[in-house]
């Protein structure tokens, strides 16, 4: 008999499973679970997007792409920034196309981390910051940010998870799973932390283009001696509702992209060939596409926020991403508990906000990325659930 | 665009508590707007959007296209009120193009259509021609997809 573990790298066997899968499994199970787990646009790719990607195939444009991605979608994605952000980056030397973001910040990882260095991240956060760190070395310094901040990082947090061996800050917002955002104010202030220190930034913009209450999303490079230490890390899964394409990009330093780069191109090669014909498009005309997805997005937001609010489970407002976050501590359950229960006795299925770190203790994520329809039917089951909750 | 307006025509069904939550507005002004909007007239009526194919004691629709000769006074104005007094007219719009009037017109079967044309609208004065096309199937009505279960196709996956 073979022992496997002799085998498998000791690191990975380390690395937990992602907690948002224990729940959908339960909810596969199941035939008339009503999901608000889910964490991507519930609309299609808009149709003129989808067309152009269809079309490069009938063109027979089924070859690799060169390593950093199309010359035209590496301008197109540095003139984006230059119109939405203002920032400057080099099309040819700055911008690299990657396999999804995540494929980005795996590769902002193991380029920048030598053993020890250690990464700080906020959390609650997405899944994936930590494991990588850890895959690549690093060693994962982890910052809770707190309801009553509105789960916005603050300055003084980092300044005091910050030691000799610090190299990178991780900047996920819009944050999954809290909707939280960071304001110019409060980017300005963590400017300040960087300075006193010399430490690199990964910025996590993928939810850039969902921000609501006339908050525009603010870059952290757009912030006075950021933009030489800051990668950001972007993509076209929640702007343009592009998961399935896996489509993703990187800007920044020169030395560092060209680092990245090196590393892209033995590991993937390139980023998959229709996706980025069909994200040039995308960039050039998905504006409208943006701004009725946001919209949409945003009453659906108001109108659960709103009603975890009515049934007492309190939540502050998220002014990013597509996730509410309500406290869930009134019930006297744990996060898990509470979301065992109401996947058992409702057929409701949301993800434990420990999933997203131990910060996420007492809270829910809610996916509001589902018609209308579809909130309000769970919606309704939650309220009955709390409802007998109560009753005992 | 008016987002009220915009919402109540997609959906109607909503309460105005859901309506005040979605747009952030006081409950109150939404009531009083929308009053307003019925009593001047914005606001005409409230329909379901009905998936007629699925209900056996169905209707058969046509799209009939209208030439007229427009009268010197009243100009197209004085046809569309002799259309729309019938009440086999459902819709009736102008158009810009090839012919003047575009109307859905609604009867019980084909023949019905038929004899409605050939009878009561070919033979007003000034209707110069007609042309009938019937409707076979509906695949999308005033925005609802007719022909599958939108809330099925959820193809999303949980992947992390």
């Amino acid at each position: 008999m073979i022992d496997y573990n002799n085998f498998i790298n000791k690191k990975i066997s380390t690395v937990k499973p992602s907690g948002i899968r224990k729940f959908f499994d339960i909810a596969n199970e199941m035939d008339d679970v009503i999901s608000l787990s889910i964490g991507e646009p519930d609309f299609q790719t808009p149709w003129h997007i989808r067309e152009e990607g269809i079309n490069s195939l009938k063109k027979g444009k089924t070859w690799y792409s060169p390593n950093r991605g199309f010359a035209e979608l590496r301008e197109e994605i540095a003139a984006y920034y230059k119109r939405r952000f203002g920032i400057e980056y080099d099309a040819k030397k700055q911008t690299l196309v990657t396999v999804g973001g995540s494929e980005a910040i795996d590769l902002v990882f193991r380029t920048l981390l030598d053993p020890g260095d250690e990464v700080i991240i906020p959390e609650p956060s997405f899944v994936c910051y930590e494991p990588l760190t850890v895959m690549a070395d690093g060693v994962p310094v982890i910052i809770n940010t707190k309801n009553e901040d509105n789960f916005r990082l603050k300055a003084s947090d980092l300044r005091a998870a910050i030691t000799p061996k610090t190299k990178l800050l991780v900047l996920p917002f819009p944050n999954n799973p809290t909707g939280a955002i960071m304001e110019r104010e409060d980017l300005e202030e963590i400017a300040e932390v960087i300075k006193e220190h010399n430490i690199f930034i990964l910025s996590d913009e993928i939810y850039c283009e969902l921000t609501y209450g006339n908050k525009n999303h603010v870059s952290i490079a757009e912030i006075d001696g950021m933009y030489e230490r800051t990668i950001v890390v972007n993509g076209f899964s929640k702007s343009y509702a592009m998961t399935g394409w896996r489509l993703g990009y990187a800007l920044g330093p020169v030395p560092v992209i060209a680092q990245m780069t090196k590393l892209h191109q033995y590991g993937i090669m390139s980023a998959p060939t229709t996706a980025q014909y069909a994200a040039i498009e995308a960039l050039r005309n998905g504006d409208r596409d943006v701004e009725m997805m946001r919209g949409e997005y945003d009453m659906r937001r108001r109108l659960v926020v709103d009603s975890f609010n009515a049934m007492g489970l309190t939540c502050f407002e998220p002014l990013g991403a597509f996730y509410v976050f309500p406290c869930i501590k009134i019930t006297g359950l744990t996060s898990e508990e509470f979301c065992t229960r109401l996947i058992m006795d409702k057929h409701v299925a949301v993800v434990p906000g420990t999933a997203f770190g131990e910060s996420g203790e007492g809270f829910v994520r809610v996916s509001y990325s589902y018609s209308i329809k579809h909130l309000k039917i769970a919606l309704e089951r939650i309220k009955e659930f709390l409802d007998e909750l109560k009753k005992g | 665009m008016d987002k009220l307006l915009k919402l109540l025509s997609e959906n109607s069904g909503f309460t105005t508590a859901e309506i005040a939550a979605m747009l952030g507005e006081p409950e109150d002004y939404i009531k009083a707007q929308i009053k307003e909007y019925e009593n001047s007239g914005v606001i005409k009526g409230y329909q379901a959007v009905v998936n007629w194919d699925m209900v056996d004691d169905s209707y058969v629709e046509a799209l009939i296209e209208l030439q007229v000769t427009p009268k010197k006074e009243t100009g197209f104005d004085e046809m569309a009120e002799l259309c729309m007094g019938f009440e086999e007219v459902e819709s009736l719009y102008l158009m810009a193009g090839t012919y003047d009037f575009a109307l859905i017109v609604r009867g019980e079967s084909m023949q019905d259509i038929a004899m409605f044309v050939a009878k009561k609208l070919s033979t007003i004065d000034g209707v110069l021609s007609t042309g009938t096309h019937f409707i076979m199937r509906r695949y999308k009505d005033r925005g609802a997809c007719l022909f599958s279960d939108e809330e099925k196709r959820d193809g999303r996956h949980l992947i992390l």
